[in-house]
């Protein structure tokens, strides 16, 4: 759900705070876990596609949501069916679908800073025994931040191990992987002192 | 205000090997240009100004403020933009990554959000506010790199290499925006083009000053050295 999906808008959705977001997604999510049925997934689909529209969003995006997902849905509906039944695998792969599809819309109407925010007010409390809740949204952020980075040293790894002729050796992949990934956590933790993160 | 940035008797090493050695200066003017070989210890020097590296010996003094004693003030007053900005942008969109820069200044909600409206247009980011950073040309982040260092308003700007990793076209627009600032720039660059038209060029060799006048007469003794064949 943390990642940068967001997209500018005005609907109530967008306007509603980051934390009660999260609270209703944390109440759907628990209903739809604790209220097993084949109806319930169809109810709760509904509802979640109904809050698309309520966000401006059109079938494209629900799609575009659920479609990464295609593989885990072609592995895992047959696999249900087949142990446990038609409804069991309905239920199960459903109610999977629902919820992520669900915390996209979050993540489709909530800045991620504003979603760290709720992370650190959430975390205020474990202050007490050390824990800085800003250093622990930062470290989120960067997180976040860093997936597209090393998707690219990944896809530039395997062009150059490649160009190459090295197509088969791990070591040409995860060898500079592993060190292009090192120096950038070097480069950012400078970049991040030098706008005095740790000032 | 004492605008100027002193370094006395700088020296630094990185274990065994000494990167600057003796370094003697006053940096006044607005636009200044350092240059030098791979390994030469410009990027040392440039760290130096915003006590990202602290001098083995010696002292650096902005506003008469020492880099070793007083970072975070000095922080403040001297922002510094490196050359891959992937490694600068920290947070997932572009007005977040520059609202992250005013975290700690206790600005409220709106004013955040104004100042960083204002600053994404003057960059030519507006339309990008809400965009994924890494979905920006190599370009368009760079500017969002001096964007979220510009918007705390510091005196003096750092470059270290903005332009290594841009085309043509963006180079010539970062060194535009550059030029146009009203802040001091101390600028590390290979692209000798970019300095023509500044007021002061550091050549560094082997971790000492060897010129440092205006640019055709730095450059020229620059290019003279290069030329000799030595290793870079």
């Amino acid at each position: 759900m943390l990642t940068s999906t967001y997209q500018r808008g005005t609907s109530l959705l967008h306007r509603s705070g980051a934390g009660a977001k999260l609270l209703g997604l944390l109440v759907f999510s628990t209903v739809l876990v604790a209220w097993q049925s084949p109806v319930k997934v169809l109810v709760g689909f509904v509802l979640v596609a109904g809050l698309y529209g309520l966000g401006g969003f059109g079938v494209r995006t629900l799609v575009g949501q659920v479609w990464p997902l295609r593989w885990f849905v072609l592995f895992l509906l047959p696999f249900q069916w087949w142990t446990a039944g038609w409804q069991a695998a309905v239920t199960v792969v459903g109610t999977l679908v629902v919820a992520v599809v669900a915390a996209a819309l979050v993540s489709l109407t909530t800045r991620v800073t504003d979603l760290l925010d709720v992370i650190a007010r959430l975390l205020e409390p474990a202050r007490a025994i050390g824990v800085d809740p800003e250093r622990v949204a930062l470290l989120l952020a960067l997180t976040i931040r860093a997936v597209p980075v090393i998707a690219a040293t990944l896809q530039e790894a395997r062009d150059a191990r490649r160009a190459r002729g090295l197509e088969r050796s791990t070591s040409a992949l995860v060898t500079p992987i592993v060190v292009r990934t090192i120096r950038h956590a070097d480069r950012v933790g400078e970049a991040l002192a030098a706008r005095g993160v740790d000032d | 205000m004492d605008r100027l940035i002193r370094i006395e008797g700088v020296s630094h090493r990185y274990g065994d090997r000494e990167v600057l050695s003796d370094l003697d200066l006053s940096l006044a003017q607005d636009r200044i240009g350092i240059i030098g070989a791979n390994g030469s210890g410009k990027s040392t020097l440039a760290r130096l100004l915003n006590g990202l590296v602290v001098p083995s010996t010696g002292r650096v003094l902005v506003d008469g403020m020492d880099t070793s004693r007083d970072g975070a003030g000095v922080r403040r007053k001297v922002a510094f933009v490196f050359s891959d900005p992937d490694a600068q942008i920290v947070m997932p969109t572009v007005a977040e990554d520059v609202a992250f820069s005013l975290r700690r200044h206790g600005l409220g909600k709106q004013e955040v959000a104004d100042r960083v409206r204002d600053v994404l247009a003057r960059f030519g980011l507006g339309g990008h506010a809400d965009h994924p950073a890494h979905l920006l040309s190599s370009g368009q982040k760079q500017l969002l790199a001096l964007a979220s260092v510009l918007v705390t308003e510091p005196e003096v700007l750092v470059c270290d290499e903005p332009t290594t990793l841009l085309d043509l076209r963006n180079s010539r627009q970062v060194a535009g925006l550059l030029e146009g600032l009203a802040q001091r720039v101390v600028l590390v660059t290979h692209d000798l083009e970019l300095l023509r038209g500044w007021q002061r060029v550091l050549v560094i060799d082997e971790g000492r000053v060897v010129a440092d006048g205006p640019p055709e007469q730095s450059i020229g003794y620059y290019e003279e050295l290069m030329g000799a064949g030595r290793p870079c």
